[in-house]
């Protein structure tokens, strides 16, 4: 069934064909996160395709993946382009290597989950925690509800984590 | 200068070496850049044009091929060709952005090596500020969002910076560079806008003035990001034994590489390392096929959306060593008078922005040593260029033989083209 739902104003939509996709959103609803693994080369992706980007297989079975990663890098928007974000900026896009699978196929990848820096209930993080979060810091997913079948997996600062001492922050800071 | 000469297996015997110098940019041409056109894309389309139809020194009956590249902002090639009085024998009307304009001058090349056509017109038309916004604001900011857009847009994660600043932010974690290394592109290229009577911003800036300009998306600074103008741009291919009876010293084309890609393009972030970006691949196809190196090169436009993408391009292609792009962009050898300029007109930081075009337009007037500046012309039609690189001044590239043009559509996908003094 196709989904359409409305997220800090805007239009989502999943179309029914769109079969990765609503399986992906699908368990995120549900506060789980899944992902693809090749049912040939094992190896996990993300985001949903349609094959192996490693061995092009076109089988997979989606699967279960803990939520807790390290910043890989990050940026931080002061001016929103979307209307939807202009009441919550600075905001942070955070692209989070998770542990699962980090180093493979080779050092240089890892699953690069993408998402906002959130509070644990899913809310646009304010200042002071942007403040605090730089590449290395510890995350855990959460997930901001959007409609029944539609989450969206988010990050927010993993309390039980060891964090750096000084996660790497831009240098004008 | 003398070319260097393939010592046997150090190319391959391929079709793009043997097509080396055998085509030519004969013409380019431009609409003012201006913000607030008033017109049309198919007005602006074909004033560009008729500019390169002008300069080329053809009749419009000549041009038998026309590539056109937009994301749906622009008017096609089926509306420009009966507007300039031509019919063709072949056209294609591209989806695409930045690195479309030395990918479509490689296709012009392909389709008039395979016998389609003899004689091929580029252009780019956009009302890239007063219409359609190249930053993203606007009617395209609230457009709904399906599907793998979800992965994204749903993050506010939509517009060119937001887009490409985990490569940027990554790259200074990575390699130690610095934001006052970095902001030196924009104070290079508006100095050279400054000798630019084109140029839509022909200030000159400071690095102070640069990271004192607010945040837009750290760590991008407004004056870190390119302009938004309207125009049109123009450039027309042929080949080289055809050019030697036009108007210009043609600017021989050596080769090209074209949309050259990381992999994982629905996600490039997924394949590392991040602060690389698609002229890491792309370079192993350009220089090769142009038999030349980067240190054969006298100028280089490379594509400045962002300062970074300058920076990131110089780098991968092998201007300087992995890492060392800040030191290379902060160094002066970028600057007019140094040993190797980048965008000489100011590129999309100043003079304005057409996906590329405009840089590629710079360089081939560089090849002619009739750079459009200040400079007085002479008895002959030509500039007496003084080499006064001063605010105002010249901006020819004393005796330039050869130029590198590094588009950029993203970090994972870009074009290169090596051209050279006819």
């Amino acid at each position: 069934m196709a989904i359409r739902a409305d997220y800090l104003g805007m239009p989502l939509s999943i179309d029914d064909l769109d079969h990765e996709n609503l399986a992906y959103f699908g368990h995120c609803a549900e506060h789980e996160f899944h992902l693809q693994k090749c049912d040939d080369c094992k190896l996990l992706r993300y985001p949903p395709t349609t094959g192996c980007p490693w061995c092009a297989s076109p089988n997979a079975t989606w699967t279960r993946v803990e939520g807790k990663g390290e910043v890989h890098s990050y940026e931080e928007v002061h001016h929103a382009i979307q209307p939807a974000f202009r009441d919550f900026t600075p905001y942070m896009v955070l692209l989070v290597d998770l542990d699962t699978q980090r180093g493979k196929p080779s050092e240089h990848e890892a699953l690069r989950v993408v998402g906002n820096l959130t509070t644990p209930d899913g809310r646009l993080a304010p200042p002071d925690m942007v403040a605090r979060v730089g590449i290395g810091s510890r995350v855990r997913m959460v997930f901001s509800d959007v409609a029944p079948g539609l989450a969206l997996p988010q990050w927010t600062l993993d309390e039980g984590a060891v964090q750096p001492a000084k996660p790497w922050r831009y240098p004008q800071d | 200068m003398p070319m260097p000469t393939d010592a046997p297996g150090d190319t391959d015997v391929s079709t793009p070496k043997y097509l080396r110098d055998k085509y030519a940019i004969v013409g380019v041409g431009e609409t003012t850049y201006v913000r607030g056109s008033g017109k049309t894309t198919r007005a602006l389309g074909t004033w560009a044009l008729r500019n390169a139809i002008a300069d080329a020194g053809l009749q419009p009956a000549d041009l038998d091929g026309m590539l056109s590249y937009s994301n749906n902002d622009s008017t096609s090639a089926t509306f420009m060709a009966g507007d300039i009085g031509t019919r063709l024998n072949f056209y294609m009307d591209c989806v695409g952005g930045g690195s479309s304009t030395e990918a479509l001058i490689g296709i012009a090349i392909g389709v008039m090596e395979a016998g389609l056509c003899k004689c091929v017109a580029l252009f780019r038309a956009m009302n890239g500020y007063s219409q359609v916004r190249i930053g993203g604001t606007g009617a395209r900011s609230a457009a709904p969002i399906n599907g793998d857009a979800l992965h994204s847009r749903a993050y506010g994660w939509q517009s060119a910076g937001q887009m490409f600043s985990p490569t940027f932010m990554r790259h200074m974690y990575d390699y130690g560079t610095r934001p006052e290394q970095v902001a030196m592109v924009k104070v290079i290229h508006s100095e050279h806008a400054s000798n630019n009577p084109k140029a839509l911003y022909r200030k000159r800036y400071t690095v102070d003035e640069v990271l004192g300009s607010r945040i837009i998306c750290k760590p991008l600074h407004l004056l870190d990001c390119c302009v938004e103008t309207d125009n049109a741009t123009a450039i027309i291919v042929t080949r080289a034994d055809r050019a030697r009876d036009l108007r210009h010293t043609p600017a021989l084309i050596r080769g090209i590489a074209g949309r050259c890609s990381k992999p994982r393009m629905d996600m490039h972030y997924q394949a590392g390392p991040i602060s690389r970006v698609a002229g890491y691949y792309a370079k192993d196809i350009l220089w090769p096929n142009a038999g030349v190196g980067p240190e054969d090169v006298d100028a280089t436009g490379s594509y400045d959306a962002f300062t970074f993408t300058a920076m990131l391009q110089l780098e991968d292609y092998g201007f300087c060593k992995k890492g060392e792009g800040g030191d290379y962009v902060s160094s002066g050898i970028m600057r007019l008078g140094g040993k190797r300029p980048n965008n000489t007109s100011g590129g999309h930081l100043c003079e304005g922005y057409t996906h590329g075009m405009n840089m590629v337009i710079e360089n081939v007037r560089q090849l002619r040593h009739d750079v459009d500046d200040s400079c007085p012309i002479g008895p002959d039609g030509k500039r007496q260029h003084t080499y006064d690189y001063r605010e105002g001044g010249c901006r020819q590239v004393r005796d330039i033989e050869v130029t590198a043009n590094l588009g950029w559509a993203n970090p994972m996908t870009g074009s290169a083209m090596i051209m050279r003094r006819g």
